[in-house]
């Protein structure tokens, strides 16, 4: 909380908010006597115009972790060397842009692959032992009615394929193996420390998958990723988990097999144009719907904002930043 | 297959099966039927028009092994109707349905569901509190509803890691819960019959204090004299207004009045219940409250639990028309 003095905002760094990330209410009460936010959205004027008037020193930008970080942007920052996204995810930054320019990219690091994973795994076991639909159909009072509900299945035994093994996918992984599941994965480069069968090919780890369960970013790489061959060769008792970015998934197909029985089941954190769900979904008993909140426990949400706040102040105080995106 | 009501269809001249009484059928026998069972003749008590000890009194009287569900309750009476009962072979984890003192006092063998179901449950366990904990069936009743397009605040979910799970029976079911929740960074304690000497888990003797030191209670034991409505208000007190109570063990372990005004009055944040008093009944109050995830007592249905558990019973009752050790006999009633 600022002290009762008023700073002179012209002493403090200043700190670039283009659209406000989730809590900015909270960075603004704690770290206003740290920074002198210049909040480009509370300006009538248009963006363009706000940020040739007043940005053109601006140093750093805090990322709200959806605005665009294009070229278009970071044309108008001409003295811009730090983005820092309280995000994990990196989808919304041009990174080759950035590189380019000398702008050096920090994001929430690993602060919140423990809860993701976890929201990972609870989905998993929702979709497989049918828990949502279950508590549903006992909310609407059916089980008096003594129709048998339908049968689970086993975790254990299940063939779980991690489609990128970073700190999420890792810690999944982790969790899994504890349920007497079997871990392979896909990632960008074969993981040496780690034992689990590495398959090149996302179709193959499909194939030889129960479930996949999406762990990676959203590149180029991997936008629309998981296609229909892909779903097709998971198969109709295959489940699909994810948590990592919509657009992995050509989610149009996901929900025609998902319609059509071609898989069997889903449970999906992020979808491709939120708030927007595919309405189909909305029949399905086996699909568990979440609405984009892997890493929203307080914990969690205090940690990106605290890892955020660290990556400003090591860039304002010349020594390395917490948690820098190498790009790879 | 001979009926019941026909004992003169046996076939005399081929070795005669040996007998099991069915009392009722387990859903093992619902949902695959009984040709895990050919090797046996059954006699199916359910099917006969006859009343039940009339029944047994025509038919059971040298019968010698008894199937049964777990929700069939078996009483002194109907053990007086069987005079050369030597085994029951029940396919529940729990032994709550049988008077062991009388079983113990008759010397009828009891062979349990053994760890058959152990796995299943305990994941049933650990799904339950993720959800009520990252309040995954509220996010997705919250979707459906089309909430998430109206930005409507959806509450924050609480963290696993670090959790302090305190399990209340640390049986094999209460161990493989154990195990999983350790993967999440959950610290685990339990309070059991029996202090466990090969496990390093910190044993507390009583659940009250277990439960002041939890942020979790996960209901792992069985019902018996002792632990009927052991989880009552005073413990749940204890478990605190951030508390959570997970049940996959019989209803009755927790008074269910208090455990339903606990909820309502927010002096806990929580519960996952796959059990309950007077199944299927549940509690009314329960039925719209977004911190609780209702579950019809179907931790054990998975297809291979329920093939398993065809395979166990055969194999117990093998075992004991061969003079071999059961497989899975239930010992210090």
């Amino acid at each position: 909380m600022a002290h009762g003095i008023i700073y002179n905002h012209l002493d403090l760094p200043q700190v670039l908010v283009v659209r406000p990330p989730d809590s900015f209410s909270l960075y603004q009460s704690q770290y206003s006597h740290k920074f002198h936010f210049l909040k480009a959205w509370e300006s009538p004027v248009p963006l363009d115009q706000f940020l040739s008037t007043n940005a053109r020193n601006v140093q750093a930008l805090l990322s709200c972790g959806r605005f665009p970080i294009n070229v278009d942007l970071l044309r108008l920052l001409p003295s811009l060397r730090l983005v820092v996204t309280p995000s994990a995810g990196l989808n919304h930054i041009d990174l080759s842009e950035c590189h380019s320019r000398g702008v050096a990219v920090a994001n929430a690091g690993s602060v919140a692959c423990c809860d993701v994973a976890d929201l990972a795994v609870g989905l998993f076991i929702d979709v497989l032992r049918k828990i949502s639909a279950a508590d549903r159909y006992v909310m609407q009072g059916l089980w008096a009615s003594k129709t048998s509900y339908p049968l689970g299945s086993k975790l254990k035994g299940k063939r779980i394929g991690i489609v990128g093994l970073g700190s999420i996918g890792q810690e999944v992984a982790k969790r899994l193996e504890a349920f007497g599941c079997s871990i392979s994965y896909n990632s960008r480069n074969q993981k040496k420390s780690f034992s689990y069968p590495f398959y090149s090919n996302v179709v193959e780890l499909s194939a030889n998958s129960d479930a996949l369960v999406i762990c990676c970013g959203l590149s180029d790489q991997t936008h629309r990723l998981i296609n229909k061959e892909v779903l097709l060769a998971l198969g109709k008792e295959g489940v699909l988990i994810n948590v990592g970015r919509g657009a992995i998934i050509d989610e149009k197909e996901m929900v025609q097999c998902l319609v059509q029985g071609d898989i069997g089941g889903a449970g999906l954190d992020v979808f491709e144009n939120e708030p927007n769900v595919p309405k189909e979904l909305f029949a399905l008993d086996n699909v568990v719907l979440s609405p984009h909140r892997g890493a929203f426990t307080p914990e969690t949400l205090t940690s990106m904002r605290e890892i955020a706040v660290g990556n400003l102040e090591a860039f304002f105080s010349n020594k390395p930043l917490l948690s820098q995106v190498i790009d790879d | 297959m001979a009926t019941p009501n026909h004992p003169g269809n046996h076939d005399h001249q081929s070795k005669e099966l040996p007998q099991v009484l069915v009392l009722e059928p387990p859903p093992i026998m619902k949902l695959h039927g009984d040709q895990f069972l050919n090797d046996f003749q059954l006699l199916k008590a359910w099917e006969s028009p006859l009343p039940l000890d009339q029944f047994l009194s025509i038919h059971a009287q040298s019968v010698k092994a008894l199937l049964t569900p777990g929700r069939y309750p078996l009483t002194r009476n109907i053990l007086q109707l069987l005079p050369s009962l030597q085994l029951v072979v029940t396919t529940s984890a729990g032994l709550n349905h049988i008077d062991l003192p009388e079983f113990q006092r008759r010397g009828i063998a009891i062979a349990s569901a053994g760890d058959v179901y152990s796995e299943d449950v305990a994941d049933m366990a650990v799904g339950l509190l993720i959800d009520v904990l990252r309040k995954i069936s509220a996010a997705d009743r919250y979707v459906r509803k089309g909430l998430w397009d109206t930005k409507a605040e959806f509450p924050l979910g609480s963290k696993l890691c670090s959790k302090r799970v305190g399990i209340v029976g640390l049986g094999s079911i209460g161990q493989e819960v154990a195990k999983r929740l350790q993967a999440f960074g959950c610290r685990i304690m339990y309070t059991s019959r029996n202090k466990k000497p090969s496990v390093s888990y910190p044993y507390y003797s009583n659940v009250l204090e277990l439960a002041a030191d939890s942020d979790v209670l996960i209901i792992c034991c069985g019902l018996t004299e002792q632990t009927r409505h052991m989880i009552n208000k005073d413990v749940m007190l204890a478990l605190g207004k951030e508390g959570v109570v997970i049940n996959i063990g019989r209803g009755a372990i927790i008074n269910e009045k208090e455990l339903v005004q606990c909820l309502v009055q927010r002096e806990l944040a929580g519960a996952g219940l796959d059990v309950f008093e007077n199944e299927p009944h549940v509690p009314r109050e329960l039925l719209t409250m977004d911190n609780v995830v209702l579950s019809p007592h179907r931790a054990v249905r998975t297809p291979e639990s329920l093939t398993a558990m065809c395979e166990h019973v055969k194999g117990n009752l093998e075992a004991f028309f061969s003079n071999k050790p059961l497989l899975s006999p239930v010992m210090n009633i």
